[in-house]
């Protein structure tokens, strides 16, 4: 099962032992077979579709804790699992919040 | 048992999972026996069931299983002294096995000697002594913490059947004194072709999954796929290693795409390669430049996995590179020599240079024992006969593939096409 776990806003300011911390992290997980895919994302922009009529807003957003700052795509064999690494990923980075969801298709 | 028991339960089998082969592995280490070291990893299991839905989760579930599980050897040891006698042999005493400072807490999970003792498990699990079937349960059971009930239904066995052949290795390993190594460098291809071949045996059970079977059938293409990941990890340095990872990532891309809606299988050039999963696909790719770079010969698994990235490159059918495809079935069955292959070789001359050409080979395999009740030869050959317009000679080959395949869906497939070639007889 594949599910995006993401960091919606928080987290320490980084320093050098978060990279270096994280860094390891994240070579665990793709050692493990585990880490699809991971990222940081920049403010973006808001697309909204309206009757055929789109929208466009340039971030940055003043909602900020809703927007999505990186994500990590993992390959699990059950939520729980994902939840334990969440729990791991979050110790490593402090206070914050984020959401962990399946990933439905393309897998068969 | 209340929903908050059974949600603790899950998550200390979560945490199990994540960490039981590092655990055995460890353990194996101590005691000198894999068997053994599931035996008290388990028991470090049965502790932390007890002991965290009511105390929580401590801060380090990792360490504390395999603390837990050292604490375990240690009693062991102590109480057994066949056991104490046999690690002294061995050069190891209590002192080295005993947890004393906190800094030891720490040492308990350092990565590069878990790595080792991860290595050392999948080669002993994966041993020659052992029957090859003995093999996959064990490597799945100590690698992939997957529970005997979830082994038995992966592979259409019964529960039984499969705890007695993980005993029966076990035992085999502990009576023939294997011991808990990588193997030296002499015998060491030898045994790297065994734990690959295990974990693409993994991976082709789940991969012959059939709409409707146990959805622990596929799970199996997962748990290859994990395992060929870790492996690729802990010997960067062996190009078949990567090859193995790359073919079973590029394969496993098509998973979404070999089905039809009413459950048939979709041969190769028919499916819809939108539906290829492209995050794997590179992912293959990847693992097999990996390879490549190593700039050694290429062996049967970077030589499939070359052939498989052909398929992946192509963006239609029609633009499949034959003609390289053919060049690397002729150097696989150089490497590797097998009917199978040269078969597999017939069907990419066939369209690289025309049905004549590939039907030229395929006549040539025709005495060969190991192809006599293999379904694909008719079947090919069918497809050749079909394309050179001599439709009742290939009716009579898919008719006899038919007949040979136990595969339902495929024996659907093989009389529909039997009919369509008698339609234009």
């Amino acid at each position: 099962m594949r599910f995006l776990m993401t960091v919606n806003g928080g987290g320490r300011p980084p320093d050098e032992q978060l990279y270096a911390e994280m860094g390891r992290f994240v070579e665990e997980l793709s050692r493990a077979g585990v880490l699809l895919a991971t990222g940081g994302l920049d403010q973006g922009t808001h697309v909204t579709a309206t009757g055929g009529h789109i929208t466009l807003t340039d971030g940055p957003f003043t909602e900020s804790k809703e927007v999505i700052v990186s994500f990590a795509l993992i390959d699990v064999r059950s939520r729980e699992e994902a939840v334990e690494l969440a729990r791991r990923f979050w110790k490593i980075v402090g206070d914050g919040e984020g959401d962990i969801r399946q990933v439905f298709g393309p897998e068969g | 048992m209340s929903t908050d028991t059974a949600a603790a339960h899950r998550a200390v089998e979560a945490v199990w999972r994540i960490e039981s082969a590092r655990i055995i592995a460890g353990l194996a280490r101590l005691v000198a026996d894999v068997g053994l070291a599931e035996e008290l990893a388990q028991d470090a299991l049965v502790a932390a069931l007890e002991q965290w839905p009511a105390q929580g989760m401590p801060a380090n579930p990792g360490a504390w299983l395999m603390l837990t599980g050292r604490h375990r050897a240690i009693d062991r040891i102590r109480r057994d002294e066949r056991l104490a006698g046999k690690l002294a042999l061995l050069g190891r005493d209590l002192a080295a096995a005993q947890p004393a400072a906190p800094a030891e807490f720490d040492a308990v999970l350092d990565e590069d000697k878990i790595d080792d003792d991860l290595l050392r498990l999948m080669f002993v699990a994966c041993h020659p002594v052992l029957p090859v079937e003995g093999r996959i349960a064990l490597t799945l059971r100590l690698l992939g913490g997957l529970t005997t009930e979830e082994i038995a239904r992966g592979f259409l066995a019964a529960e039984p059947a499969i705890a007695k052949r993980i005993v029966r290795a076990k035992r085999t390993l502990a009576d023939r004194q294997v011991p808990f190594e990588v193997p030296p460098a002499a015998d060491r291809p030898a045994r790297l072709a065994s734990v690959l071949e295990v974990i693409y045996l993994v991976f082709n059970e789940g991969y012959s999954a059939m709409a409707g079977d146990d959805w622990m059938r596929p799970a199996l293409c997962g748990e290859a796929l994990r395992l060929g990941r870790v492996l690729a990890g802990l010997m960067p340095a062996e190009p078949e290693v990567h090859g193995l990872a790359a073919l079973m990532e590029i394969q496993a891309s098509r998973i979404p795409a070999r089905l039809s809606p009413e459950g048939l299988p979709v041969p190769l050039p028919e499916q819809n390669r939108g539906r290829w999963d492209q995050l794997l696909i590179r992912r293959g790719f990847t693992a097999l430049l990996r390879a490549e770079q190593l700039a050694r010969p290429p062996g049967p698994y970077v030589l499939q996995a070359a052939i498989a990235a052909c398929h992946a490159r192509a963006r239609a059918a029609a633009d499949t590179d034959w003609r390289q495809i053919a060049a690397l079935y002729a150097a696989l069955g150089a490497c590797s020599p097998s009917p199978v292959v040269e078969l597999n070789r017939a069907v990419a001359v066939a369209m690289a240079d025309g049905p004549e050409q590939g039907l030229r080979i395929i006549d040539a395999l025709a005495g060969e024992p190991v192809l006599a009740g293999y379904h694909h030869l008719p079947s090919v050959r069918g497809d050749l006969l079909a394309r050179l317009g001599r439709h009742p000679e290939a009716a009579g080959e898919f008719r006899r593939a038919a007949e040979l395949t136990r595969n339902i869906p495929e024996r659907t497939v093989l009389l529909r096409r039997a009919a369509e070639c008698d339609a234009r007889s």
